[in-house]
């Protein structure tokens, strides 16, 4: 075992690498977004807020931010409601044909989203409901509904199997329980999972893009930019989006590990 | 399945005699909703590739039109080959270039180390992709970062863009990530006391890798491989903005078919043929993991 100390040494430093690869395209991303220079490199230019000046002042900008809020709120809570059905029944339920019901909301992350876009496009236009906000929103509730479901079966798991039946033997209805214990229990799992689905929805761009016709939204708005030309405002519009992925996505970790007992208030 | 259904006897005979309201009503919605906006869309759009298009519209018919014309062009199955070769090269480094860090992780690093490196590297999947695309597009330019940095020692400029280096170098902004946890949580899982056992027995560092971490984690490694195979597969912002496109990969053809002219018929002909090669990509792997004699 001589030669471990030096593997180990070797193995550190090749993982921060790795590390290093994966993080370098964020960490450059932001700090070109306060660069002068219009096509960046080493020596960097001067400190500049110029690019968030031009999109804090694009009317585009602003509308596309506002279709991304209104998209990814209205995913997030469809896209829950129905995470939340379908572990619940998949908890409580032994049926017929449960293989194929959980395949239903499991496989659409298995799919290729260009396949998924078009497949969403050509039946969105077919039933009159393409080009429009609802197409994104319920494009994406199909698309995120398995990561809330994920979720909160994950949380459903931790649930003692008597509580259920010992609120129906205190005289509770079914629906009664749902409220007052499985509801309750779940809300951690319940603002994580609106948080996770909110961000995926918030940076998903193929199938906002074939699907939403006039009405774009942040990632499409930065691939059209990136069509067109080397232009910084991605950078600038880049990091406002992960800034909001990133505490979205913090809230949920704190509410998923934050507090593993405490169940009901 | 880690926890059995509750399931009383009170419910067994409900469901028996009528039909069960409060249970339908958490059953249903999902069923309905990806049959309307899942199922309807794929089943339509395999449909779809049998219809015509007539002076730029779409009639329903049911030819084989669409088939013959795409299997009959040459730039389809070079497309075709193109993509299934880039996407296993993207596979294959990727693989490769996780495992030592992987290996690392799990099992040189502490139970908290590894935890945090696995919330570090679920961070990007939140991230915009395009963005994480556009930012390489800059370092790797003519006189980008990398370039710059290569002239300092005397080397370069390299044309890294509009390459195969250029389109892996983007794939693996999408798919490391997955890999490395993918990787990492199949090697944790080992018995450690199998690896201890290995080396008390004089098996060298590498030849322990190789006859005795690598099998017991085979099935983990192999769903990272598919993983990674599915979501090269299916790209087309890295072959598009850092490879240049000039050999069209399946996911820009269908692009391109769609939005210049209403060929979406054609496009849906590539999208099938895709989603069949990656079924069977998935099926093969499936079969490698739980093959006869495999680890557990």
């Amino acid at each position: 075992m001589k030669g471990s100390r030096y593997l180990d040494g070797g193995l550190r430093v090749y993982t921060a690498l790795i590390f290093a690869f994966i993080f370098a395209p964020i960490l450059f991303s932001v700090v070109f977004s306060f660069n002068s220079q219009r096509f960046p490199t080493i020596p960097l230019g001067e400190f500049s807020t110029e690019w968030y000046a031009k999109i804090l002042n694009d009317p585009d900008i602003w509308e596309a931010a506002l279709n991304s809020l209104i998209v990814s709120t209205c995913t997030a809570l469809i896209a829950t409601f129905l995470g939340f059905c379908t572990a619940y029944s998949d908890y409580r339920y032994r049926f017929r044909f449960k293989g194929p019901y959980l395949a239903l909301i499991l496989l659409p992350p298995t799919i290729p989203l260009i396949i998924m876009a078009l497949a969403m496009l050509a039946w969105l236009s077919k039933i009159g409901m393409s080009g429009q906000l609802y197409s994104i929103i319920i494009a994406h509730s199909v698309l995120t509904a398995p990561f809330a479901m994920a979720v909160i079966r994950l949380r459903l798991n931790q649930m003692d199997e008597n509580l259920e039946a010992a609120a129906w033997n205190l005289g509770g209805s079914e629906w009664a329980t749902m409220r007052h214990v499985i509801v309750p229990f779940c809300k951690p799992a319940i603002i994580s999972a609106l948080c996770l689905t909110a961000a995926v929805s918030f940076d998903e761009f193929a199938v906002s893009w074939f699907v939403s016709g006039l009405n774009k939204t942040l990632p499409v708005a930065i691939l059209e930019i990136v069509q067109g030309n080397i232009d910084p405002q991605v950078n600038a519009i880049g990091t406002f989006v992960f800034l909001i992925s990133m505490s979205l996505i913090i809230v949920a970790q704190v509410f998923l590990v934050g507090r593993k007992i405490k169940s009901s208030d | 399945m880690p926890v059995a259904p509750l399931v009383s006897g009170d419910d067994m005979s409900k469901t028996k005699r009528r039909i069960d309201v409060y249970a339908m009503t958490w059953r249903l919605p999902i069923i309905l909703w990806q049959a309307l906006f899942f199922v309807g869309p794929i089943a339509f759009m395999i449909a779809m590739s049998f219809f015509l298009v007539k002076n730029y519209r779409m009639t329903e018919a049911f030819e084989f039109v669409n088939w013959q014309r795409m299997f009959s062009r040459g730039f389809f199955w070079d497309s075709y080959w193109h993509t299934l070769f880039i996407a296993s090269l993207s596979t294959v480094c990727a693989m490769c270039l996780a495992f030592p860090a992987a290996y690392m992780l799990a099992f040189r690093a502490s139970e908290n180390t590894r935890r945090m490196a696995i919330f570090l590297l679920i961070l990007p999947f939140f991230s915009s992709y395009l963005v994480r695309t556009f930012s390489w597009f800059v370092i790797l330019a003519e006189s980008g970062v990398v370039n710059a940095m290569l002239g300092w020692i005397g080397l370069g400029p390299y044309t890294m863009l509009n390459t195969t280096f250029g389109t892996l170098v983007g794939y693996m902004t999408l798919t490391l990530p997955l890999v490395v946890i993918l990787q990492t949580l199949s090697m944790a899982n080992i018995d450690k006391t199998l690896v201890e056992a290995a080396h008390n027995l004089g098996c060298k560092p590498f030849e322990t890798i190789w006859r005795v971490v690598i099998p017991l984690a085979k099935t983990g490694l192999i769903i990272a491989a598919v993983f990674c195979f599915i979501l090269s597969f299916g790209d087309f912002v890295a072959p598009f903005y850092l490879g240049g496109s000039q050999d069209p990969t399946l996911p820009i053809l269908i692009i391109d078919t769609t939005k210049s002219g209403q060929q979406w018929p054609r496009a849906a002909v590539v999208a099938i043929v895709m989603m069949l090669t990656l079924f069977a990509v998935a099926a093969a792997g499936i079969g490698l993991a739980y093959r006869k004699g495999s680890s557990r």
